[in-house]
């Protein structure tokens, strides 16, 4: 048998990753949820047939979407996720005792149950106490909350399908009035290296500046997502990623991590320069 | 209405068959299914232009049906539970002015309400009839045109016992219906045909809890814009007649200003939007008015604007109001409606259909889905949020009283001079001035320019109003007769 999952990166380029066995398949109200298992990558998830996570490379991205942003903030109480619907985001928060509250919106419930069967090394966080979900588009959740958090997650879907609207100014204004004054938003940023994607990360720099006064970005290797190179958004109203980067602290807290350690932080902030310059480009329109 | 029936569409069936038949094109129009003008095809593309063709026999002629185009015809009448149905590819312009055409006379008189689409006073320009005006009021707090009093139109209609017709909006672009029974059953009582303009109305005829349709109130004539609210291609519409007109003699006065080179894009699109309406309207618009319903709720909750619905109604100027509409008042932010209207597509990317000194007005449809929904309040959250000003209360200003002194074709035709507005008192005014709010005219050909019209321009331009209809784009100077 010769089974094969791909995923095209543009029309001319694909990911193919041979398939074991597919674990699940179902359509929920916003999207198609599939599940297979590889010998390479372990189970992976996949929606409307676009990566999500897989079980060999998840740490990856949920190590740095979290741990840049909890090295930076002095105190981190309450933290809004919008999606992570599969829980690897919550996992790696709850490793902090000073995180009191997370606030997990997911718009699409079936994610949630589908990741506690087929995820649970991810999932299981979700059952903790300190976490609440909702069941909610985020856009809406989080246009009637006004300084409310220390730390905001995005954690989205392509700029396209149900998660359109989480790369939108107006989603990212909303943000920014659910924060503390001291607060950090962080966000998945997309792909710099080809041209579509390149398009998406210019859009969503450019609207996310418009709101914050200060935005940067850093980066981080997935090997299942498109190039493999990959985008995070860090804004703040305050803290800088760098200036203010409490490394020492970090490590007296004794995190083992796999991808993430603090001479990593800061060089994820240092970027190719063709990176730098679509940054640039946009931000120069403002 | 026949559903099996409805699940036909004769003229998407014509032309699906006459792609199979490869028939070799000599005749119009030029581009030859395309292969004349690469660039439009690779724009447009080729299927679009391969169904671009010219009225032949398998195909049928609007100007005189007798097969596909007559079917398709029936079957619309069917839908609509109307005597028959005109398909209309020139705009629903020509709906509503084949309705003036059809039933007025030069000389004639037709009794009107003041927001009227200026394509009436266009077709009173072209046939030569006289405009009567039942008084439309304006909302104090909302500052919009509000619906034909029944008691006022019984006053104009007494007085006037020799006008050839009564024509109401139902409903306005904001969503504001009249008694429409009984202003059909006053119209009837008088020996007068009840018109009615529906270019914003065409889910009335397919959802459930709306207002009441022109043909379901017994009107004569409706002017339905199918490409709002029906999905079908910008510029196609539909002509309803009630069962006691005669459709033949409807289709000689359409075929006066009809082209005879029908688009078969916007004749299939209005077929094939009537059978989806048919088969599925009831769902559809129960779905919009879910989303605007939560809209609205969404938006009131912000606090600064108010999106109006059925609590409006008081039984005299609003008598029903449609709760597909989405329109709100943005007064309590301090700012304009045209300010958040340039807001939304300047800073958030969203289009709105319209904004005025007092209102925004978001038009949702059979297209939109929940994301989007939430994307405006967002936006308009977030303006509120960046934008808000100390809010101030408008003076509510009446509208002017009309006074006819010609009609508008001899208005028109005649001879004018162009005199500065505060020097044109007594004189009849030769052009249309529209104010947007409350998209009522100020004045219209063959009025008089009273002291009341001078001061309401003066307050409308003060107020930000959009002016326009006149030769000078700036309303400084009107033309008169001379």
């Amino acid at each position: 048998m010769d089974l094969w999952f791909s995923e095209y990166h543009t029309d001319n380029v694909r990911l193919s990753i041979r398939v074991d066995k597919q674990l699940y398949s179902g359509q929920s109200e916003f999207q198609r949820i599939d599940v297979f298992s590889s010998p390479d990558f372990g189970r992976f998830l996949t929606l409307d047939g676009y990566m999500m996570l897989t079980e060999k490379d998840e740490f990856i991205y949920h190590e740095m979407i979290t741990h840049v942003p909890l090295a930076v903030h002095p105190n981190v109480r309450t933290v809004l996720v919008i999606g992570a619907g599969d829980g690897g985001v919550a996992r790696e928060l709850l490793r902090y005792e000073s995180v009191e509250r997370i606030d997990l919106v997911e718009i699409d419930e079936q994610v949630v149950s589908v990741c506690k069967e087929f995820f649970p090394f991810a999932a299981a966080s979700l059952d903790d106490p300190r976490v609440h979900l909702h069941f909610e588009d985020g856009m809406r959740f989080v246009r009637t909350v006004v300084d409310e958090y220390d730390l905001i997650i995005v954690d989205s879907t392509d700029p396209f399908g149900p998660g359109e609207g989480l790369f939108t100014k107006e989603f990212y204004g909303n943000c920014f009035k659910a924060l503390h004054e001291d607060g950090i938003m962080v966000n998945q940023h997309e792909s710099p290296f080809y041209k579509n994607d390149a398009i998406a990360v210019q859009r969503a720099h450019k609207r996310i500046v418009q709101s914050f006064s200060l935005s940067m970005v850093y980066q981080a290797h997935i090997p299942t997502y498109p190039s493999g190179h990959w985008l995070f958004g860090f804004s703040t109203k305050k803290y800088h990623p760098l200036k203010d980067f409490r490394g020492a602290e970090w490590k007296a807290r004794n995190l083992k991590t796999r991808y993430y350690n603090t001479q990593l932080h800061v060089g994820a902030f240092a970027l190719p320069n063709y990176v730098e310059d679509l940054l640039k480009d946009v931000e120069e329109l403002q | 209405m026949n559903r099996d029936l409805q699940a036909r569409a004769p003229i998407m069936d014509a032309l699906n068959e006459f792609l199979t038949m490869r028939v070799v094109p000599f005749d119009v129009p030029g581009h030859k299914r395309g292969k004349g003008n690469r660039e439009l095809t690779d724009f447009l593309g080729a299927r679009c232009l391969s169904l671009d063709v010219n009225s032949m026999k398998p195909l049928d002629n609007l100007g005189h049906p007798v097969s596909v185009i007559r079917d398709a015809e029936e079957l619309a009448a069917d839908a609509f539970g109307a005597g028959h149905a005109f398909f209309i590819v020139n705009g629903t312009t020509a709906a509503v002015q084949t309705m003036i055409l059809f039933a007025v006379r030069r000389g004639d008189k037709i009794i009107l309400p003041r927001n009227v689409h200026k394509s009436v006073i266009n077709a009173l320009i072209l046939c030569g009839g006289v405009p009567v005006y039942v008084d439309t009021h304006v909302h104090d707090k909302l500052h919009i045109a509000l619906g034909m009093r029944t008691e006022e139109l019984k006053r104009v209609i007494a007085k006037n016992p020799d006008a050839r017709a009564v024509l109401v909006n139902n409903p306005t672009y904001y969503g504001i219906c009249s008694d429409l029974r009984e202003i059909v059953r006053l119209a009837h009582e008088n020996g007068m045909l009840a018109l009615v303009d529906e270019a914003h109305g065409t889910h009335l005829y397919f959802g459930e809890d709306l207002p009441v349709c022109a043909m379901a109130a017994g009107a004569d004539l409706a002017a339905v814009s199918m490409h709002k609210s029906g999905g079908s291609l910008t510029q196609s519409s539909f002509l309803l007649c009630g069962t006691g007109i005669d459709p033949e003699a409807v289709r000689q006065t359409i075929n006066l200003t009809q082209t005879t080179s029908a688009s078969y894009l916007l004749l299939s699109s209005l077929d094939i939007s009537r059978k989806k309406l048919a088969l599925e309207g009831v769902e559809i618009f129960r779905h919009v008015s879910e989303m605007a319903s939560y809209a609205r709720a969404e938006i009131n909750r912000i606090g600064t604007y108010y999106a109006y619905s059925r609590e409006l109604v008081d039984g005299v100027d609003i008598c029903d109001f449609d709760a597909t509409k989405l329109a709100v008042a943005t007064a309590g932010t301090g700012l304009s409606g045209i300010e958040i209207y340039d807001l939304l597509r300047d800073e958030y990317d969203i289009q709105t259909e319209f904004g005025d000194t007092s209102n925004v007005l978001a038009y949702i449809s059979v297209g939109d889905r929940r994301q989007e929904i939430e994307r405006l309040v967002g936006a308009l959250s977030e303006i509120s949020r960046r934008f808000r000003r100390p809010a101030e209360e408008l003076p509510a200003y009446p509208m002017p009283r009309a006074v006819v002194r010609a009609s508008p074709q001899e208005a028109y035709y005649a001879g004018k001079v162009s005199l500065p507005v505060g020097d044109a008192l007594g004189r009849i005014c030769g052009e249309i001035v529209m104010s947007y709010p409350p998209g009522i005219p100020i004045l219209a050909p063959g009025e008089e320019v009273t002291q009341e019209t001078i001061d309401y321009i003066r307050f409308a331009k003060e107020r930000g109003c959009s002016l326009g209809g006149t030769h000078d784009p700036t309303v400084a100077n009107i033309q008169v007769l001379a």
